[in-house]
């Protein structure tokens, strides 16, 4: 545990506050990093989003040569590639930073440089994948990159090396992530704070991280065999040589199929304390929620056939993957129950978080249902690569996903920089946003069921789906306009006064104990917790609101000391996937380089002094 | 309906689901020649029937579930000074019984899934037409092993006789998509993947591939042409012409239209000879003094080294479509472009403006060359 690495011999006199961006670079603080996993995850985002309305555009005319086959393809690549890796997972991991010890009553995570080290794994992989754009040859292969096509013969640019290479580093990232945060829920809640007392985005984010150690080990082996294919001339998905294409599909959905589920389940998680807040109430039948996200979960793992029900596996194999797939909705069906019984009867306070959270069960209904439908293979063979399927995962992560992580912005931006977002333009957002989002996802439904393949640069006038394309076009630009609003408000709170107080919501849980924004150390003194919503019993206890906390001083409570040595291991990761791109003229030398500066950085960490004096040991809960 | 009440009042939230309906109203599938939703064939229907118990169930969920949120959201509105509501934790019967409710649903569901998956995945019986399809980057080829003929990006079906497609690919994973008559199956080099369907109507209906290959995935487009048994039985005798000599009355390969580069892909099985004396589909256009340039640039330009002009006995691993009927299909460049003398003539010109990255090159023919070019290939009924 991180109590145990200790440095007697600095005295560390008061915690002044840091600023400037060295003290950037070498934070370890969660909510720091926390920051920069957001400002980052955010751009990539607002990216994704700019490829995708290029896409829209194309898409407004039949025969339409706004942009080239190669250019969209490599747009569309990346679109679903960044969103999925570079902006809804990220911006779960912003959450999970920054929430997770301030749910929990902790200091920080488990290991702070390993977090800085995630996060700087993070950026350059998001940096390595869009690399490809500055040589012309961004991945163009679809973001779940269907060998054979992948191979050198049919890939011959560095187009797929830059995703494959990108997708190993964001997996380092993602896998040190996962475990720190496993550790830190396990080992570090406050005293009191059983399992089944965790708040429910403590819960869903935990299940994630179980998600995550079990799923990217499974991609991190797909990507090396198709690395090893295309740099060493192996033939694991090679026909020619004997290798199966088909094994890449297996391998590629038993990652991406939980990887849905590491998608949405930290937003589940995150309506599970908006609803509760803004309802007055408490979460409606806490363990029917624990249980079904374990159970969802579970099932993830055994139903990734069904991505692949065209490719003519046969009935048994089909009838198991669809019963499996149906049983995810019974779960589902739980969670979305609970949300609905946790309004009912409450006294709903309509802010711009409770908006979203409101948003995202209405959208995800949608997608879930459509999920349904696409469960039976006879259908499904009919759906599949259609843009009703695009229609389905964007209601899921988008219309679930996104509006989830909207309405925890909205909802954590007071506790995070100290200040309210402005309510008219955040409703203003949700509505432009709920309005755009429909209107440019609604009629993929039809125009895919009327026969509109996905990953299509174009269409012929005469197969009629301009109309529909149009709309879609239309609300994409709602769309577009909405997060400028969103931006806006950010701009607009950024340079207001600091107007949060400590509980602007009348929260339920400890974050909203301390200030706005609260002090390095979190918490002055170590929480105790006697129940689910150990806020609002607190404040029950002593009869209403309770007074602006103080931050203390922080003497006498020992954080972690800054480090720049994760950042050098990172780099080290990252130049280790370019060496071998570039192996081909540099030879080993690059690769001996990377892994040099790989073993400086971790020689280093390891026995750098990584925390400062304390005289009482308040770290670490128990 | 405490929901209606309340949606009552407010008149104005009802236009977006007049909108809806307008929408729905607007997506009538006739609309869409490439529609799912209007299948011709036994086996479509068998997905079509599925897809409707789903969608009528899924309907009734999304009103019932859609609505209790409605309601929750106007009749719990609450006011900041509002006194706590009653703090309630759960309920362990509602929550079994929501629980139980879409267990059932899914069971009934479940049941013509099942079945649906059994009876698609059963292999056919009787008099099975087989039809082979071979996936290439970017058009489809389809050869008929019982007839011995080969054609490409128009396959031809009788009405009311099960096809088989036994399915292959020359290079990536494809897909085969004929929604009015199927769903998707993919196509997968070194693994045969079959399908099989019985067309109920006559007619001409686009498919096209549904999985991404590459480049020009979007211009990799067929057409499904229909027919009365008589019709197709005409269009095979007629196909069954389209060789050297037609194919019954010859040893295979003994002479062969276009022979000499064809043997260069071909291999042993064509011998090398000068050309032979036109098919006799081709003789009524062959006056034509166009005719027979197009006929000497097609060597010269070496589209001979890439395109067969016979359906008969076609070599097979050919890097482009077979031409032997192009010039009556009714779209070129694989399924999606009209087949006019105008579009013939720039796509053999400008094959890389037509359809970028397609792996016929510019060779750099002109105008006048073209001209000849379409004469001859149009003369290939």
């Amino acid at each position: 545990m991180a109590t145990t690495v200790l440095d007697q011999h600095r005295v560390h006199a008061a915690h002044e506050e840091k600023t400037g961006l060295w003290s950037w670079i070498t934070t370890v603080d969660h909510k720091r990093i926390g920051v920069l996993y957001g400002a980052t995850a955010f751009f990539f985002f607002l990216l994704g989003g700019l490829e995708a309305l290029l896409i829209r555009i194309q898409l407004a005319k039949p025969d339409n040569n706004f942009l080239s086959p190669e250019a969209y393809n490599q747009l569309f690549t990346m679109h679903g590639t960044s969103m999925i890796f570079l902006a809804v997972m990220p911006l779960s991991a912003m959450f999970f930073n920054y929430m997770i010890p301030l749910l929990i009553g902790a200091r920080d995570v488990a290991f702070p440089r390993l977090n800085a080290f995630s996060y700087w794994v993070f950026l350059l992989g998001g940096l390595f994948l869009n690399a490809g754009f500055l040589f012309g040859a961004a991945p163009d292969q679809g973001w779940y990159g269907y060998a054979n096509l992948t191979s050198r013969q049919f890939s011959p640019g560095a187009n797929v090396d830059f995703w494959n290479m990108g997708l190993q580093v964001l997996g380092v990232s993602s896998l040190a992530a996962a475990v720190n945060f496993f550790v830190t829920v396990i080992n570090m809640r406050a005293k009191g704070m059983t399992m089944m007392r965790m708040p429910m985005f403590v819960w869903m984010s935990f299940i994630t991280q179980v998600l995550l150690l079990l799923a990217f080990p499974v991609l991190a082996v797909a990507l090396i065999l198709l690395m090893f294919d295309r740099f060493f001339g192996t033939n694991f998905f090679v026909p020619a040589g004997g290798g199966d294409p088909l094994l890449w599909q297996h391998f590629f959905w038993i990652f991406g199929h939980p990887e849905v589920y590491i998608l949405v389940l930290p937003s589940f998680g995150i309506v599970s304390e908006v609803l509760p807040v803004f309802s007055r109430k408490p979460l409606f039948g806490y363990a029917a929620m624990v249980f079904s996200g374990v159970f969802i979960a579970f099932l993830g793992f055994g139903v990734w056939a069904h991505h692949m029900f065209a490719t003519g596996m046969g009935p048994f194999a089909d009838t198991f993957f669809s019963l499996a797939t149906m049983l995810i909705a019974i779960p589902t069906g739980v969670k979305i129950f609970n949300w609905l019984g946790t309004m009912w009867g409450g006294s709903i306070q309509y802010k711009t978080p409770m908006y979203f959270s409101i948003g995202f069960i209405a959208m995800f209904i949608i997608g879930g249902l459509s999920g349904v439908m696409h469960a039976s293979p006879p259908a499904d063979t009919q759906q599949n690569d259609t843009y009703f399927i695009v229609a389905h995962f964007h209601y899921v992560l988008f219309g679930g996903s996104i509006f989830a992580l909207t309405s925890g912005a909205y909802y954590w931006w007071p506790k995070m920089f100290g200040r309210l977002l402005d309510e008219r333009l955040g409703k203003l957002h949700f509505w432009l946003m709920l309005i755009g989002f429909n209107l440019t996802f609604f009629p993929m439904h039809f125009v895919g069921l009327n026969g509109m393949p996905r990953r299509t640069w174009t269409y012929p006038a005469e197969l009629g789906f301009e109309t529909l394309n149009q709309l879609e076009t239309a609300g994409a630009f709602v769309l577009f306009l909405a997060f400028s609003v969103f931006l806006v408000n950010i701009f607009k709170t950024w340079r207001g006064p600091r107007n949060a107080p400590a509980d602007p919501w009348n929260g339920a849980t400890l974050e909203w104990a301390i200030p706005s924004p609260p002090p390095e150390w979190n918490f002055a003194e170590a929480p105790v917790v006697q129940g689910r919503d150990p806020l609002w019993e607190t404040k029950r206890e002593r009869g209403g609101r309770l007074p602006e906390p103080s931050p203390g001083t922080g003497a006498g409570i020992h954080i972690p000391n800054p480090s720049y040595w994760p950042l050098i291991t990172a780099v080290g990761v990252a130049a280790i996937f370019a060496a071998i791109m570039l192996s081909h003229k540099t030879g080993p030398w690059g690769i001996i380089v990377a892994v040099s500066i790989l073993f400086l950085g971790v020689f280093n960490w390891v026995f750098e002094k990584g925390y400062s004096e304390f005289t009482t040991p308040a770290h670490g809960g128990h | 309906m405490p929901e209606r009440t309340a949606a009552a009042r407010r008149p104005a939230r009802l236009v977006p689901f007049l909108l809806l309906l307008a929408l729905v109203a607007g997506c009538s599938p006739e609309r869409y020649p490439q529609t799912a939703l209007l299948p011709l064939s036994d086996y479509a229907r068998i997905g079509d029937h599925v897809q409707d118990q789903t969608f009528y169930w899924a309907l009734g969920v999304f009103v019932l579930v859609e609505g209790a949120l409605l309601y929750a959201i106007f009749r719990f509105r609450g006011r900041p000074d509002d006194p706590e509501p009653p703090q309630i934790h759960g309920n362990t019967t509602i929550e079994i019984i929501w629980t139980l409710i879409p267990a059932l649903i899914l069971a009934a569901i479940a049941v013509p899934t099942v079945k649906g998956i059994f009876e698609t995945n059963a292999s056919p019986t009787g008099d099975v037409l087989k039809i082979e399809v071979i996936g290439h980057q970017w058009w489809w080829e389809f050869r008929y092993p019982d007839l011995n003929v080969t054609t490409a990006n128009e396959l031809h079906v009788p009405v009311g006789r099960t096809v088989e497609l036994l399915q292959n690919s020359a290079d990536v994973v494809h897909s085969f998509w004929p929604p009015r008559f199927a769903g998707k199956r993919d196509v997968f080099p070194g693994r045969q993947t079959r399908i099989w369907f019985k067309a109920d109507s006559a007619g001409l209906f686009p498919g096209q591939c549904a999985e991404f290959c590459g480049i020009q995935h979007a211009r990799m487009a067929f057409q499904v042409r229909a027919s009365s048994p008589a019709e197709y039985d005409a269009w095979a005798a007629h196909m069954r012409t389209l060789g050297p000599k037609p194919a019954a009355a010859a040893p295979r390969g003994d002479s062969v239209k276009t022979a000499s580069a064809g043997g260069t892909v071909q291999g042993p099985k064509v011998p090398a000879q000068g050309p032979q004396a036109k098919a006799d589909s081709a003789t009524p256009s062959s006056q034509d003094p166009e005719y027979a340039k197009g006929e000497q640039l097609f060597k010269m330009k070496g589209c001979i080294g890439c395109h067969s002009l016979q359906a008969v006995d076609a070599p097979k691993g050919m890097i482009g479509p077979n031409l032997a009927t192009v010039g009556s299909r009714a779209y070129i460049a694989a399924g999606w472009l009209r087949n006019t003398d105008e579009n013939l003539e720039h796509w053999i010109r400008e094959p890389q403006t037509v359809k970028k990255g397609v792996l016929m090159p510019n060779l750099g023919v002109t105008a006048e060359e073209a001209k000849a070019l379409r004469a001859y290939l149009r003369a290939h009924q």
